[in-house]
């Protein structure tokens, strides 16, 4: 799906991923976050070739997918604390900095869409990695929960993480690289008129 | 980071055991099947004690070893579809110690649950009470077996089309040297005859299953996130 896109990004960086829908922005990060393996190319980190230990991979990425991962029958913060568990962070921390700490003892179901994002996104500032990968961050959320991602987003950079994300809307990223996957029934064409090109 | 794998497998094992609270019904359900399943058979063959007594320890097993599958095809499932595997498999756990918590949890909300339910299943079916022991341990064997492997095919056949079906095709077969062992052990022992070797064959089963299924298991799960 994805053919000929390279990236490079140095601590405190940010990049967005942009192109139209099915243009492979979130087979691109889930290849970067380990999840799947690429039929080509490389991932490196520090210039080591981060897929080779897929497990220890893990520890370096914090992923938000395009489902917010929650068990309906949870408590939020029985949702997060496996996450917590696994980097040695504090939900109650993470929760706060969501504005989520007086749902803390709600079942998941009860959650609008927009809480149930921020529920994703505190995971993913409790998993205390370096690189975030996120698949539309915003979705959802209110322009009061925008303003407190731009926090979690400087707070991170500032700290020398990274932040890839995917997105249809503007994001509170401040100097953000971008990379714009062609839409890939354009490519298609171009195959086919190369392979005609080849032909004659 | 390898001090930290068995508390991790704890905490998986733990969120497993607490959504099964949360959803006691569904927990609750594969134990309800195997006491109504076993309880049809004197309905269906009639009240002979003698023919009951024979068949006991077959019907026992038959019906544990069906009630096991019922929850497997959740056991991965729910968690592909809403997106929690993906979380699990960044947890910095490798896959196959991922499969073994989760096979441990359905042991935990299942296996165990069957156990307690297998006595007076048995003793309603005339089996005689001397011979209990031999068919608890046997189901303590046999359940840890079907965990391992319904776990294993579970995630084989997750993200596979109509999984649900495929589920049984592939465990049933699998789990047929437990079922052949545990029930042959209960035979020899009502016969008086020495059921010790059945239980060691089921014991060693159980040890070539420990190491191997957690590992295709943890093959199956990296393949399903793809």
């Amino acid at each position: 799906m994805l053919d000929g896109v390279g990236l490079a990004l140095d601590a405190g960086d940010a990049l967005l991923l942009t192109g139209p829908n099915g243009a492979g922005k979130s087979t691109l990060l889930r290849v970067l976050a380990g999840l799947r393996k690429p039929e080509g190319g490389h991932v490196l980190w520090a210039g080591i070739d981060a897929l080779a230990d897929r497990t220890a991979h893990a520890g370096r990425v914090a992923y938000l997918g395009h489902q917010d991962a929650l068990k309906a029958g949870l408590t939020l913060r029985e949702n997060l604390l496996l996450a917590a568990r696994a980097a040695g962070s504090d939900p109650d921390e993470a929760m706060a900095a969501l504005d989520l700490s007086g749902l803390a003892d709600l079942p998941a179901r009860m959650l609008s869409a927009g809480q149930k994002r921020r529920a994703a996104l505190a995971r993913v500032m409790l998993a205390r990695a370096p690189l975030w990968l996120l698949d539309e961050p915003s979705l959802g959320l209110d322009s009061r929960a925008i303003g407190l991602l731009e926090g979690l987003f400087r707070t991170h950079r500032d700290t020398g993480g990274i932040v890839i994300a995917t997105t249809h809307v503007p994001l509170p990223l401040a100097h953000p690289k971008s990379l714009v996957l062609p839409d890939p029934n354009d490519a298609a064409r171009d195959d086919a008129r190369t392979s005609l090109d080849d032909a004659t | 980071m390898s001090p930290q794998i068995p508390a991790l497998i704890l905490a998986v094992v733990g969120r497993d055991l607490r959504l099964a609270v949360r959803h006691g019904a569904d927990t609750l359900g594969a134990v309800l099947f195997f006491v109504l399943a076993g309880a049809l058979f004197p309905l269906a063959l009639g009240p002979s004690p003698d023919l009951l007594r024979r068949m006991a320890p077959g019907i026992v097993w038959v019906c544990a070893l069906l009630a096991a599958l019922l929850p497997l095809d959740r056991l991965f499932g729910s968690e592909l579809e809403d997106g929690s595997l993906d979380q699990l498999m960044l947890t910095g756990l490798p896959p196959a110690l991922v499969a073994l918590a989760k096979m441990a949890a359905h042991w935990l909300t299942t296996g165990l649950p069957l156990l307690f339910a297998a006595g007076p299943l048995a003793i309603m079916l005339g089996l005689p009470v001397p011979v209990l022991p031999v068919l608890l341990a046997g189901l303590l064997l046999g359940t840890l077996v079907l965990s391992l492997i319904g776990g294993m095919a579970a995630s084989v056949v997750l993200g596979a089309r109509r999984g649900g079906v495929l589920l049984p095709l592939l465990v049933l077969p699998l789990a047929t040297p437990a079922l052949i062992f545990g029930a042959a052990a209960l035979d020899a022992a009502q016969t008086g005859l020495p059921w010790q070797p059945d239980l060691e064959l089921l014991g060693a089963f159980l040890a070539a299953a420990l190491p191997l299924c957690p590992l295709a298991a943890g093959a199956g799960l990296r393949a399903a996130v793809e």
